[in-house]
């Protein structure tokens, strides 16, 4: 073997050992501070500083923060976290670097407004965000209807709701249903039928398959609602006539004539508890309903779940 | 004199191809691709708008170091090499050689930007799986870029006729990141009193306006763009370059090359 055949093979394994040893030595030092993640520090939060400092290539830089906003929404909803600190400053950035990024309003309003564990649970939030995004935009009807839609599911402000629904209707090339909808809200808003419409409009009106995705969640949570309701006040009634609760959901259904028994959007019967509550069978099908579910019900944690 | 400018302008490019310039583009093809690719698995509804801020950001960024870092060695290099004297004996002019220079870099960083350009457009049909009309006006981006490219080459040109290449890169850099600013500091300017208010002013028109330039952005949401400010943007870019290679050939025609 030559010299310089020597000096390559030495430093090719060389080169090779270390690169070996670096990532080796990171992993150890990993694991000795496993909560020493970067996703909890802004380093610059003035979007106004931030869009000086992209010198002109403020779109890449919106693009950077919505990114980094979705990561950051995704990784804490994916651990069931109780907060999301910065999700709202990310928003913020991300509006003011772009202000016609409407991905960022339509979804960070999703992301802000619902309650955890599906959101930040900072509804006003949420508001002021749709605000700038309409001030910005005034022209795009759908970000009314997506302020609308927080105050009536998340707020329940009804008449403010209304009120965004009637302005949504007056934007040129609004869709018509704004009208109905801002009608409905002043007529019956809280209702059952109005939160259907809500997400049936979203479902309908949205080319996203992630939010068709999440409507349909929401129907089906909303089905399940609506059935343990009448299911609910149907065990009273059969407790009124009878003096006991029923045994199981087919003495019901057959006290009920019913044509069959009771189904849950994914095909499972519904089931009576000893206590003659009303329950799904498998409450993890339905993240977004609020009856049905065992009383001490907790969302299956992920590994990590502290985070 | 056509002739001796095409020359050293023809010279001018090849020397920056032997000197490898034209690799950035492998660096460009490799970010643009893996954006493309990666944006859409880790981002929401935005894989269209990266492939255009990125592209149109990296063209722009890539050309700028380029017009900096080979700008500002065009003349040093030559006085260095002693390469300088050689063409200076022949008939041409001093004002020739920075001419030429001028095109040859220009020439260079079109060539470039013509090949970012196919692959921007190729990033993004992988991305939308066809083209529409409003990615037209992403051609108007890319010319905007380009005039951004003839103001930074004159400037570097005019820094380094008379300054050391580490220096003439500071300043060239400094400009171009005031120039971000200019209309902060017109607006500054509009605010102050005095004495102040006339020398942010004069600042102000002094500085390239690269803000004006800049409409990738809105060029990414499909908004057009007046044909009045393509018009305003050229005159001006022409003016400019005219101005700062006007300075270069006065400086250079008295420097004392000995």
């Amino acid at each position: 073997m030559t010299s310089q055949s020597k000096i390559t093979v030495v430093s090719g394994i060389l080169l090779v050992v270390s690169l070996a040893g670096i990532s080796f030595v990171l992993h150890l030092e990993d694991q000795l501070r496993p909560q020493a993640t970067p996703d909890e520090v802004l380093f610059l939060s003035s979007p106004t500083m931030i869009k000086r400092a992209s010198l002109g290539y403020d779109g890449l830089a919106a693009c950077i923060y919505w990114t980094r906003a979705v990561q950051y929404f995704g990784y804490r909803h994916h651990y069931y976290a109780a907060s999301y600190n910065l999700l709202a400053p990310l928003l913020e950035i991300t509006a003011h670097l772009d202000p016609h990024l409407l991905v960022a309003y339509e979804f960070g309003s999703s992301f802000l407004a619902p309650p955890p564990p599906h959101g930040a649970g900072q509804p006003q939030r949420a508001v002021e965000l749709m605000q700038y995004g309409i001030q910005q935009n005034p022209g795009n009807w759908h970000l009314y209807y997506d302020l609308g839609f927080v105050y009536y599911m998340d707020l329940k402000d009804y008449k403010k709701a209304e009120e965004t629904f009637e302005r949504g209707s007056q934007v040129p090339n609004a869709h018509p249903f704004l009208k109905v909808l801002a009608a409905q809200m002043a007529q019956h808003a809280g209702e059952y039928d109005t939160a259907k419409m809500l997400w049936s409009a979203t479902y309908e009106t949205t080319q996203d398959e992630q939010i068709k995705e999440n409507a349909i969640e929401h129907l089906r949570a909303l089905r399940v609602d609506d059935d343990v309701a009448h299911l609910q006040e149907a065990v009273t009634r059969f407790g009124e006539h009878t003096g006991r609760l029923p045994a199981n959901i087919a003495e019901l259904a057959a006290a009920e004539h019913l044509p069959g028994i009771p189904l849950d959007p994914e095909g499972h019967p519904y089931k009576i508890t000893p206590e003659g509550r009303v329950e799904v069978r498998v409450p993890d099908d339905f993240p977004f309903a609020t009856r049905g579910l065992p009383p001490d019900y907790k969302p299956v944690p992920t590994p990590h779940s502290d985070h | 004199m056509r002739t001796s400018i095409a020359y050293i302008a023809s010279n001018t490019f090849r020397e920056a191809v032997r000197d490898r310039v034209l690799y950035n583009l492998i660096a460009f093809a490799l970010l643009l691709s893996g954006a493309a690719i990666l944006v859409g698995q880790i981002s929401i509804e935005i894989e269209k708008l990266v492939v255009i801020n990125l592209g149109l950001t990296a063209v722009s960024l890539f050309g700028i170091v380029i017009a900096i870092f080979i700008g500002i060695g065009l003349v040093s290099k030559e006085i260095e090499k002693r390469t300088l004297y050689t063409v200076l004996s022949r008939p041409v002019r001093r004002w020739q050689f920075i001419v030429g220079k001028f095109f040859g870099l220009a020439g260079t960083l079109v060539v470039n930007t013509f090949f970012m350009a196919i692959g921007v457009f190729a990033a993004l049909f992988y991305v939308s799986h066809k083209f529409v009309k409003a990615d037209a006006l992403i051609f108007v981006a890319l010319y905007f870029i380009i005039l951004q490219f003839l103001i930074i080459c004159s400037l570097s040109l005019l820094f380094s006729s008379f300054s050391t290449p580490l220096l003439s890169a500071i300043f060239a850099f400094s400009l171009f990141v005031i120039g971000s600013f200019a209309e902060d500091l017109r607006n500054f300017a509009a605010m102050a009193h005095g004495i102040t208010r006339w020398l942010a002013t004069g600042a102000a028109y002094l500085v390239p306006n690269f803000s004006a330039f800049n409409v990738i952005t809105s060029i990414a949401h499909e908004q057009p763009v007046a044909g009045r400010l393509i018009l305003q943007n050229t005159v001006y870019a022409l003016f400019y370059a005219t101005m700062a290679l006007s300075g270069a050939v006065l400086i250079f025609e008295r420097r004392d090359l000995k």
